[in-house]
């Protein structure tokens, strides 16, 4: 295909029309929303569908034998058929309904954790990784008596996969670390990283938050032992996210938190708990969450992840050139294989004052540590501004974006 | 002028490029660190009160260019001043920063700040009120010998 038939297999101004919100004005300017890694913005299938659940479908799910009951039932279930397809899981036992990526991680370790991680044992993570992928361990370590052992990363922001091989040992009970990671875009190898663990005995867990939206995700391939995500950055609901672990891990791990429907049996003397997946789902959940989820992931498999990646690999290197050409611009995550982040630095004015001046123009950027404050010390800077994308961003909005920072530039000289 | 124009005026661009005792004095009484996790605004306040005075004051640290020229602007408005008057001057500061947005800030108010008052326009700017006065919660908490570490997260 040449360059010109490709670009046109993407029709970005019919996809812009889709999502309700891009129409805004902020501060009497357009609105150019380039905070995706924070939150996606949602198309109107999405509101349509989360609107008509309460609506029309609104009931608790799983209990009861009226209509609206065993409707409700059936559109989440459904919405998990639809998890299970995007991630191309063996089995809809294997998807668990989470609050999102950290609920998915916190839920991971404590329910494999306090079974299998023990004194003298340890965990790895890497040197990237966003908080919510760093503190559940370290609680659990520090319950536990276990060691927490960190993957280095080099100064273009890689991770150094022949030191995580050298890091592993029979003490090593769990490695969790992040596909794509949201303040300096690397997208790290992990198939190696999964490879290496399994030759060593240990399972993987990968946070698929930044990753889902931009590209395919295929559990089987990658063989992971447990994938977390949110609904937010996929384009549905917040509140709603999902963790897919493989059918062994699961039956054997103990339940995470106890409530209703988590349960087969209650007596005071004993309980007994439920099948999978619902052994790990206690207490009613986002029901119009989890429905709006699947809405979005149909919405992203009409457009087609394929397609998605392709638009966000030009849009990606139309910034980063733009952003090279400015001078006293530094960007921070300069790794060969990259996903819609760009974090920058800019000579003479800090983040918070470049995010603010780019407001007032109508760009919506995130400044600071995005979660991730060990990245910020590793590279010696308290924050980065962050451009982060989507597949409803177009180049001109990258024009505006490169005009604000000039403007920024005015300001500070 | 438009609100970005009113923020970052050419005073605060200066004490923000040039901060004014910017250093740990010789001789210090008291002192306390100020923290904003949310951007990284980080700074350690120094003062030396003799007989009730604020003799010398300095600061060090870093963030961003509302925190460091607020910074600067506050030692420069309290050295000299008494700490009743230290204290008074912030208490007038937080309160025309922290006026909301369509309220009117009776002329008298912001010039009896002195030069302090080119930071009034930060109120336009929610989000950046903790970046203006995070060093004066540091000085207070210095002169009240209370907590040694303010964060704007408390």
């Amino acid at each position: 295909m040449t360059a010109l038939e490709k670009e046109i297999v993407f029709d970005v101004v019919n996809v812009r029309k889709e999502f309700p919100i891009l129409a805004s004005t902020v501060h009497g300017k357009p609105l150019v929303y380039l905070d995706n890694a924070a939150t996606t913005q949602k198309p109107q299938i999405v509101i349509d569908t989360v609107t008509k659940y309460y609506a029309e479908q609104n009931s608790n799910i799983h209990r009861g034998v009226h209509y609206l009951s065993e409707v409700a039932t059936f559109e989440y279930e459904k919405a998990r058929g639809k998890v299970r397809n995007l991630l191309n899981a063996a089995d809809s036992k294997e998807i668990v309904f989470t609050k999102g990526t950290t609920d998915g991680i916190n839920l991971v370790a404590h329910s494999y954790g306090r079974k299998f991680v023990n004194a003298g044992d340890e965990v790895i993570i890497s040197a990237m990784e966003h908080h919510s992928n760093i503190v559940p361990w370290q609680l659990l370590c520090d319950e536990r008596g276990a060691k927490l052992k960190v993957i280095p990363m080099n100064d273009e922001g890689e991770l150094l996969i022949n030191e995580f091989e050298r890091m592993l040992s029979p003490k090593t009970k769990i490695v969790a670390v992040v596909y794509v990671s949201n303040s300096l875009g690397t997208i790290n190898r992990i198939k190696k990283i999964i490879d290496a663990a399994h030759a060593n005995g240990t399972p993987v867990l990968i946070d698929g938050a930044q990753a889902v939206a931009h590209m395919h995700v295929d559990v089987k391939a990658l063989d992971c032992d447990f994938f977390v995500f949110s609904g937010h950055k996929v384009f549905g609901p917040t509140g709603i996210g999902a963790l897919y672990g493989k059918r062994a891990w699961l039956e054997t791990m103990i339940p995470y938190q106890g409530g209703g429907d988590m349960i087969r049996s209650v007596t005071f003397e004993k309980t007994t708990f439920n099948d999978l997946p619902f052994k790990f789902e206690a207490g009613t959940p986002h029901i119009a969450g989890g429905i709006g989820l699947g809405a979005a992931i149909d919405y992203v498999q009409t457009i087609g992840l394929d397609a998605i990646t392709d638009y966000e690999r030009e849009l990606m290197a139309y910034c980063s050139d733009a952003l090279q050409s400015v001078r006293g611009l530094r960007i921070i995550g300069t790794a060969k294989e990259k996903a819609s982040v760009v974090s920058f630095v800019l000579e003479n004015a800090h983040p918070h004052d470049i995010g603010t001046i780019l407001d007032r123009e109508g760009i919506a950027i995130r400044t600071g540590h995005h979660c991730t404050q060990p990245v910020m010390q590793r590279f010696g800077i308290p924050a980065t501004a962050r451009a982060s994308f989507s597949l409803y961003n177009t180049k001109e909005e990258i024009d505006a974006l490169v005009r604000g920072i000039e403007k920024v530039k005015e300001i500070f000289g | 002028m438009s609100e970005v124009n009113e923020l970052y005026q050419q005073l605060i661009l200066e004490h923000n490029k040039s901060p004014r005792n910017f250093r740990k004095p010789d001789h210090t009484t008291h002192d306390a660190d100020g923290y904003n996790p949310l951007c990284g605004d980080h700074y350690h306040v120094w003062v030396n009160v003799q007989e009730g005075k604020i003799a010398d004051i300095g600061f060090q640290g870093s963030g961003c260019a509302i925190s460091k020229s607020s910074a600067s602007m506050m030692t420069a408005a309290v050295k000299g001043a008494t700490v009743q008057e230290a204290k008074e001057m912030f208490e007038k500061f937080h309160s025309v920063i922290m006026t909301k947005i369509g309220e009117e800030i009776p002329e008298e108010k912001i010039e009896s700040l002195g030069s302090l008052g080119a930071l009034a326009g930060v109120r336009e700017f929610p989000a950046r009120i903790k970046c203006a006065s995070l060093a004066w919660h540091a000085l207070n908490a210095a002169l009240n010998n209370s907590e040694k570490n303010v964060s704007t997260e408390n």
